[in-house]
């Protein structure tokens, strides 16, 4: 039962797909054949009418008060057991068959129908709360002109609706026309694919020009296109309007679901409502998940029913038997009932009442218990508070109750990376300026190094920036040149964008975060990029503003791994600065630097041993005469036809020599809090651990390094990158060679090897030191060195068979994958070669994969691994693997919600995976197992009485107990200390599974509850049930009370019996239970108490006299319990049944301990010897944490820079070009407007741009719009800007950084050439914004113009969204809005 | 944690920090250490083996003796005789002669057995009407289906007690006298009221209220069950208090008994007779049968029993030696565990240090 909690989350409540049929059954039977095309006639009800489309009300709620009844109980009873246990009632309803009252039957099963139905009930309650607050928002139709307000549930195909800034979509919409230029709107597509940063949709420029409601209220157009389907990124239409065809795509469509951004307001026309929009299509988890535990359950029920079955056949042949020797001859007694005229009749009759009788073994209480169990465990992991994210304020959360135990027997995690193991937060770490190394933390030990602060110094700093080096700053404030220059150049050579909304509050807009935090390091050391031109860039230096001049861009490319900007200083000095991958600028560098080369490059080594991004930092004087040869040549290289590519390269590589060397940065590509501790942990659970990535191979295994997944010291990292299916299905079958081969060589450098080792295993040593600590000492301490040993092999290998010999190999490796490797390697018959060759590797990443891809390996090793797998992931494109993984895990809080609402849980840190599997997932699995084996247990115990009794009371099928007795035994004498065990136990507590996570691998072989186990249950419960029958059956026969009266009567020894049969249950909880609180304090004695306390008052005579036939065990409690003989006799049972299972368990303990079993006892001595011991979690993360701090030493190869990663080719020629700044500033422009804080600004607004705009939007209707009139029409036609945050929950993420901007709105009306702009900066900074905003307008505003093309606008707008590509505003608040960037939807991005 | 409170701020959605939720709450942990599973062992077996003993001793304090009577002595012509069951109005009687070697001291309790008669079987146990025997008027005249064939006769009247149960009732009866030495036989008196639960007598079985009625009266429109000689309320001819459905032989008749082979209480000695105030003096009996139940039907046999009782009943050899047997296995297993703990269980050994 899963409490919605979130608003977004109401968007996608669970639906299945049972109910969407009947949403559609519900629109109309006419419409049962699939819908072929949709046909919508804007603003015209009754002709939409004729086709019954669905309307914009969305149900997912199953029930309502009236049906709730009759289609609960038909669900419930789709459920096998519940039919069989109606099938017995009905059974039971034949007198001839009927050996139990049909209440023993009816009671449990109402029971566990009505605890069923109550939850359903609940959940449904909570479904229709979410549906009613979606269906009742307020959105304005335009109906008969005039707009209107109406639920969304009353909005209809065909309508035209008008949307407001923030507002959701509320069904899917033609975009026709909106309050931008050129019909522009931006979305927010979170909801819907989850990427957070914003997207365009432009309407058909024929409808875009209706403009208002006045003449959209006449709007006839009648749209064609292709029914309902779940493709979120495809539309294909015709829109038919005044007798012509404009073709409609998806770049046309509003879908449900998103959110209007930055777009003040727009008009669409439903074309998809309610159940048919993609939102709805798409939502819905059309798998049900089911344990290995669920489904060993179902298989051990139905040997159950195969069981019963038997020992019905064996007692029916039986009364058979006995019928025809004795009970022929007893007939004057007692003779046959009426139909009965045989032996083989009563026989069959016999079968049917045994089958009665025995039904019990079948536990009717057991899926509900179960589910209980379940739930509670659920509401244990909601309730952690060390799963608790206070910074985003997320406790963790279990979205499905089901799967709890399984959690408890993962073995394969597929993760995300970016925003799971990553914050996708870039922040500067460290640097290396002329030879010198800041940013060490001295002294480790320092509990919490000071963060600078950077205020006093530098008002424009970033508040956000940390950094604890103090010495960088004392070197910058000094004024040490090389510093200055260091930052000088950081804060010039880049390509990242400003905005500063008021004084002192920049924005910065980077292309890649690398970017962001160099130029944010710049800003705090008081060299502040303010803002840029195409030919300038304005700083301010040490508090002094200083304006460059931009000559040149040489731009990123992935061959060229550098970028430099040439700048003319206000001096007049021409420089050029560098940055790029130390590889390649080290090489071009002037030979005097070879020294401080020498110092950087160690520098650069240990930098990339710590797993952090570098860069190297060069710059080179020009003389003025270099820089016009150059420019010369450059401007030549540019304007070439063919090769200009080559050309250019070969002209920026021209000057990009003889440079002088400044240092080197070191970027900290962010993890998670903990994210190598609980890779490391979880290894050692012997949990494999996949990286499943969309980034590029370089910075995926750069992220392995950081984490610890990839180590320096494995023997060998193998590469797939091939492109064809041979050389893929070659470089596996090598790198499987290799893996026998290379241990083999190693044999010689075993010294190496066991130095490799040793590390890999410290964090294994590392808790194995704890223990023993408390353990042995000298004795395992050699063995325990090293577990897993890199032992030289035996030297004598066989040749390689192939997979079996891959299990043994030693040394570790780990395999790294492109995506268009992986795509080959997972065709069918490639495989098993892919999957041999990874399940070997110690580390498997996987990077440039597809969603689907990601699906595709999980899927591959679910198949042949019969392996528990998990995935774990932030963003829609981790969706399809969440889902088709056993177990789906969403990050919250970072990426949108898609993942969250796919996945089973949800919680906002990776870190918490460990506690989730380790303790959480440890807990469940061991609770769950104990359960079955002890609810088993006790119903054989229950039920096999009655089959031993079989052989004494002729096989009639008369039952030992009392029938109350057994209608309550499950449900009231046992249910509640099984429960209270199976939802509190505990065997270690969570602290220990934590430090020795060598306690999760019983779950992983499914040690705990397997057939063998459960053979063991039933065996004990089978002995049991010997013992309960045949001792008071011995004892009693001849037994006689202390007044004479004979014990062997039917009702003394059902009461001895069920006595001694909920004694010895309890007994055997009380043995099973290795955790008592006081609930199961409560429960056990409770349920003690209870049986005592039912069964008197059954016996008694006030019940007796009413119900005489009903009740006429009357007095056989008290005069049975008074007799000491009896409770001899109980006494004698309990003792035989428990010993043997006692000696059994200490015999367990003793010679074979469990891993569980040590730690338990060490734990118990702990408690004795010290108090409370309480070595908080604190103490264990440090422990782990200074491991992973000490790394030992720097170890070169893997030096890794941090140009290679994120960034994109091209963009400095946009700058140059002014070209991405229209779209940004156009950003600007909207985004000030719409989120204004106060309306008075808005009204001064509008008069300001009144003044200066001329009323005519003509300008908007020309094919090729100017620029200048774009940025100005939204103003203009600003209307209502008030209205913007209704519905705010998913605007937190984004929504704060625009507010910001309000005060760059005014700026962007105005024209100022730009050369002016840089020096007003500092007079009037607002000014200057808008100076800069606008200068950069013109030249593109004059570029279209020139070209006049109609399609002028696509095409740049095409331009930019590839420019843009990879541009997301995922980042913190800090670092900038989302521009309304126009990226691709492309979700292999990450 | 006040719910106002927290609802508010950035650990608005913390869970709370309760010992409850956090799976903290403070709880014992047992384990099956050497300490404590070792010494209960000793400890249990020394417990068994000491009642095993005491009970032991007390059930030799006590005796029994048991007589098969079904073709016994003179029997053997009435055993005969009601084979046939056409017989079955006539009576017969017989005597059975025993002896006893040693005195049977204190109360001495009189049984009847049966062997082989299924009391147990579920349609047998559930043909009774408890309603009728409470003394319901309604179930009088309307005896409960489950009483069938035997809720009414031929004739449709209904049967009072209706079912097998009461219609299979035990009807020996038995007259036991004691050869005095030197003299004539001595008729023994037994106590043949007050040998039932005491629920059974007081709650279970009643009368229909007579109303100043005869017995006779009230049960005037039924039949008495097809094997009865006398009906319900002329069982007893010589107590009227015990006629009807309070008759202390039917009330132990309809508490069925749980295995095919069982004794039914039949009287007490009555120790008022000064030969008797000790007890059953040693020395020959005899017991005069009045031999009406038949049992060659379903292979049966009937028994008498004379027993005396001990503080936990009657002879009982199987409880005593059940607990000495389970006591030698419990000490053998500890021994056995001790050794293999001291041998082999290196593990044990290590936690222990």
């Amino acid at each position: 039962m899963t409490v919605l909690k979130d608003i977004p989350e109401k968007w996608f409540p669970v639906v299945l797909p049972l109910q969407r049929k009947k949403q559609k059954g519900l629109n109309g039977d006419k419409k049962k054949r699939a819908e072929e095309e949709r046909r919508v006639r804007a603003n015209d009800r009754e002709y939409n009418e004729k086709f019954q489309y669905a309307s914009n009300c969305i149900m997912t709620s199953k029930y309502n008060i009236i049906t709730f009844l009759p289609v609960n109980l038909f669900e419930q009873f789709q459920e096998v057991a519940n039919t069989y246990f109606l099938f017995l009632l009905i059974l039971q309803l034949i007198p001839q068959i009927s050996s139990l009252s049909w209440f023993t039957t009816i009671v449990p099963l109402a029971l566990v129908l009505s605890i069923t139905a109550v939850k359903d009930a609940t959940d449904d309650y909570f479904r229709h709360k979410s549906d009613n607050q979606v269906n009742n928002r307020q959105s304005q139709v335009l109906i008969h002109g005039s707009l209107q307000n109406e639920k969304w549930m009353n909005v209809r195909v065909g309508d035209i609706i008008k949307l407001e800034n923030n507002q959701f979509v509320a069904a899917d919409l033609l975009l026709l026309s909106s309050s931008e230029p050129h019909g522009l709107c931006y979305i927010e597509t979170a909801e819907l694919d989850g990427e957070t940063n914003m997207k365009v949709r432009q309407s058909v420029s024929v409808t875009s020009e209706l403009g208002d409601q006045n003449n959209l209220a006449s709007f006839d157009g009648e749209v064609v296109c292709e029914p309902p389907n779940n493709k979120l990124d495809r539309f294909c239409g015709t829109l038919y309007w005044q007798d012509k065809k404009y073709t409609l795509t998806n770049q046309n469509m509003l879908l449900r679901g998103c959110v209007l951004r930055n777009t003040e307001a727009c008009y669409g026309l439903v074309i998809f409502a309610g159940p048919d929009t993609k939102l709805m299509q798409n939502s819905g988890r059309t798998k049900f998940k089911r344990t290995s535990i669920d489904r060993l359950m179902n298989t051990l029920v139905l040997w159950i029913f195969g069981f019963l079955v038997c020992m019905g056949v064996i007692l029916a042949v039986g009364n058979a038997v006995w019928e025809r020797e004795v009970g022929s001859l007893f007939q004057s007694y007692l003779p046959w009932d009426p139909p009965v005229d045989n032996f083989l009749f009563s026989a069959f009759l016999s079968f049917w009442s045994y089958v009665i009788i025995l039904n019990t073994v079948v536990p009717i209480s057991l899926y509900v218990s179960v589910e209980v169990i379940r739930l509670g465990h659920s509401y244990f992991i909601n309730w952690d508070q060390q799963m608790f994210c206070s910074q985003c304020n997320t406790a963790a959360e279990a979205r499905t109750t089901t799967l709890n135990e399984e959690l408890g027997q993962v073995e394969y995690i597929f993760s995300d990376k970016t925003g799971t193991l990553t914050q996708n937060i870039m922040s500067f770490n460290k640097c290396s300026i002329n030879g010198q190394t800041y940013g060490e933390v001295t002294d480790p030990l320092a509990p919490q190094p000071k963060r600078l602060d950077f205020t006093p110094f530098n008002p424009l700093a970033d508040p956000d920036f940390c950094f604890y080096d103090d010495t960088l700053l004392e070197s910058v404030k000094v004024g040490d040149s090389h510093t200055h220059q260091f930052f000088r150049l950081l804060s010039l050579c880049h390509t990242v964008m400003s905005e500063e909304k008021s004084e002192g509050e920049l924005v910065y807009k980077a292309q890649s975060p690398d970017e962001g935090a160099l130029v944010t390091a710049a800003r705090n050391f008081g060299f502040v990029f303010r803002s840029r031109t195409p030919g300038t860039i304005t700083t301010t230096e040490m508090g002094r503003p200083v304006t460059y001049s931009l000559l040149a861009i040489l731009d990123f490319n992935n061959i060229r791994k550098r970028m430099s900007v040439i700048v003319r200083n206000p001096e007049g000095r021409i420089r050029l600065y560098c940055k790029g991958a130390d590889t390649v600028l080290l090489e071009r560098l002037h030979p005097c630097n070879q020294e401080l080369m020498n110092i950087t490059s160690d520098h650069l080594n240990e930098y990339a041993a710590d797993g952090l991004r570098t860069l190297a930092l060069a710059y080179r004087d020009l003389s003025e005469d270099e820089w016009e040869s150059w420019s010369e040549s450059h401007r030549c290289a540019d304007k070439a036809t063919n090769c200009r590519e080559d050309r250019l390269a070969a002209a920026y590589e021209e000057i990009e020599q003889d440079m002088m060397l400044l240092g080197a940065t070191a970027i900290e590509d962010k993890l998670q809090e903990g994210v190598p501790e609980t890779i490391a942990v979880l290894s050692l659970a012997n949990i494999k651990i996949w990286v499943l990535t969309g980034d590029k191979q370089e910075t995926a295994v750069n992220i392995g390094y950081s984490c610890k997944m990839l180590t320096d010291d494995m023997t060998e990292v193998f590469n797939i990158t091939g492109h064809t299916v041979q050389s893929v299905r070659q470089e596996l079958r090598r790198a499987r060679e290799r893996m026998i081969e290379l241990p083999r060589t190693r044999v010689g450098v075993k010294d190496e090897g066991m130095e490799g080792c040793g590390e890999a295993c410290f964090m294994g040593n590392g808790f194995r030191g704890q223990e023993e600590g408390h353990g042995t000492g000298g004795g395992g301490e050699k063995q325990l060195q090293c577990p897993l040993p890199p032992a030289p092999p035996p030297p004598a290998l066989p040749p390689p068979p192939p997979t079996n010999l891959l299990e043994n190999i030693s040394g570790e490796f780990a395999l790294v994958i492109n995506g268009h490797s992986l795509a080959h390697a997972l065709e069918a018959d490639m495989e098993m070669e892919f999957l041999s060759t990874a399940c070997a590797c110690k580390a498997v990443i996987c990077c440039r994969v597809t969603p689907l891809q990601k699906a595709q390996v999980v899927e591959l090793i679910k198949k042949h691994k019969k392996a528990v797998t998990l995935a774990i992931g932030d963003g829609a494109n981790d969706v399809s693997m969440i889902k088709s993984a056993h177990i789906g895990v969403g990050i919250s809080g970072q990426e949108g919600i898609q993942a969250v609402l796919a996945s089973d849980y949800s919680f906002a840190q990776f870190r918490f995976l460990q506690r989730l599997l380790l303790v959480h997932g440890r807990w469940s699995y061991l609770r769950m197992c104990r359960f079955l084996c002890y609810f088993f247990y006790k119903n054989f115990a229950f039920t096999m009485v009655h089959f031993w009794f079989g052989f004494f009371c002729g096989f009639s099928a008369q039952t030992v107990y009392d029938q109350y007795f057994i209608t309550l035994y499950n449900i009231v004498y046992t249910s509640l200390p099984v429960l209270a065990m199976g939802i509190f136990d505990q065997d270690v507590p969570d602290l220990r599974s934590l430090e020795y996570p060598k306690l999760y691998e019983p779950g992983q072989l499914n040690l705990l509850f397997n057939k063998r186990e459960f053979f063991i249950c039933i065996t004990q419960g089978i002995y049991t049930s010997v013992v309960l029958f045949f001792v008071p059956c011995a004892i009693l026969s001849d037994a006689t009370q202390s007044n004479g009266v004979p014990l062997a009567d039917y009702q003394t020894f059902a009461v001895t019996t069920a006595t001694a049969l909920v004694i010895v249950v309890s007994v055997q909880i009380a043995l099973d239970t290795g955790f008592w609180t006081v609930i199961n304090h409560v429960f056990v004695w409770g349920s003690l108490g209870s049986y005592f306390t039912i069964m008197l008052a059954l016996h008694s005579q006030t019940l007796f006299r009413i119900f005489p036939n009903q009740f006429h065990f009357v007095g056989s409690a008290q005069s049975t319990l008074l007799q000491p003989v009896v409770w001899l006799t109980i006494a004698l049972a309990t003792a035989i049944c428990i010993v043997p299972v006692l000696a059994f368990r200490f015999l367990k303990v003793d010679l074979k301990p469990q891993l569980s079993d040590t730690v338990r006892y060490t734990q118990l001595v702990h408690q004795k010897k010290r108090k409370p011991v309480g070595r908080s979690m604190g103490d264990a993360w440090n422990g782990v944490g200074s491991v992973s701090e000490s790394r030992l030493g720097a170890r070169g190869g893997s030096r890794r820079s941090g140009y290679a990663f994120a960034h994109q080719e091209g963009f400095g020629e946009l700058i140059t070009s002014g070209k991405n700044m229209r779209l940004s500033s156009l950003a600007l422009a909207t985004f000030a407007s719409r989120h204004s804080s106060s309306w008075i600004d808005t009204l001064r607004r509008k008069k300001h741009t009144h003044a200066h705009t001329p009323p005519s939007a003509s300008g908007e209707c020309s094919p090729a719009p100017s620029y200048v009139s774009g940025s100005v029409a939204p103003l203009s036609n600003s209307s209502s800007v008030l209205g913007g945050s209704q519905d705010t929950p998913i605007e937190e993420e984004t929504g704060t950084a625009p507010a910001q901007n309000m005060q760059t709105v005014l700026t962007s009306s105005t024209q100022t050439p730009p050369a002016l702009a840089p020096t007003s900066e500092a007079s009037a900074p607002q000014a200057s914004g808008q100076a800069l905003n606008a200068g950069i307008l013109t030249p593109t505003a004059v570029r279209l113009d020139g070209g006049d093309s109609p399609g002028g606008w696509t095409i740049t707008l095409e331009t930019v969204q590839e420019a843009l590509f990879g541009w997301k505003a995922r980042a913190t608040a800090s670092s900038s809005p989302g521009p309304p960037s126009v990226a691709k939807e492309t979700s292999q991005n990450e | 944690m006040g719910k106002a409170k927290v609802k508010s701020g950035p650990l608005a959605r913390r869970p709370d920090n309760s010992a409850f939720k956090q799976q903290r709450l403070p709880a014992w942990s047992p384990m099956l250490t050497a300490n404590t599973v070792l010494p209960f062992f000793y400890f249990m077996a020394l417990i068994c083996m000491l009642l095993g003993v005491w009970l032991l001793l007390t059930v030799q304090s006590t005796q029994e003796m048991k007589l098969d009577y079904t073709e016994a002595g003179s029997c053997n012509l009435c055993y005969i005789k009601r084979q046939n069951a056409s017989n079955a109005a006539q009576s017969c009687t017989c005597s059975v002669m025993f002896s006893i070697q040693k005195a049977f001291k204190g109360d001495v309790f009189f049984y009847y057995g049966l062997k082989n008669f299924h009391q147990n079987l579920r349609r047998y146990m559930d043909s009774r009407d408890d309603g009728q025997m409470v003394g319901r008027k309604r179930n009088l005249k309307n005896p409960s289906s489950y009483c069938q064939p035997f809720d009414k006769d031929q004739t449709g009247v209904p049967i009072a007690p209706c079912g097998a149960v009461a219609n299979s009732i035990f009807n020996d009866s038995f007259t036991l006298s004691y050869h005095q030495p030197g003299s004539y036989r001595v008729r023994i008196p037994l106590l043949r009221r007050g040998i039932t639960w005491y629920t059974d007598e007081n709650v279970k079985f009643r009368n229909p209220k007579t109303e100043n009625l005869t017995l006779a009266e009230v049960f005037k429109d039924t039949a008495r069950p097809l094997y009865w000689q006398k009906p319900v309320y002329e069982l007893d001819p010589d107590d009227p208090t015990n006629n009807g459905f309070i008759n202390e032989d039917l009330i132990i008749w309809m508490r069925e008994a749980a295995f095919p082979n069982f004794k039914k209480l039949y009287g007490v000695l009555n120790r008022a007779d000064e030969v008797f105030a000790k007890g059953l003096p040693a020395g020959n009996y005899t017991i005069d049968i009045n031999y009406n139940f038949p049992v060659q039907y379903f292979r049966g046999r009937k028994e008498v029993v004379l027993t005396t009782l001990t503080w936990f009943g009657g002879q009982n050899h199987f409880l005593p030696v059940a607990y000495l047997v389970t006591s030698s296995l419990i000490l053998l297993l500890a021994v056995v565990l001790t050794v293999i703990w001291w041998k082999f269980g290196k593990a044990g050994k290590n936690m222990q240090e």
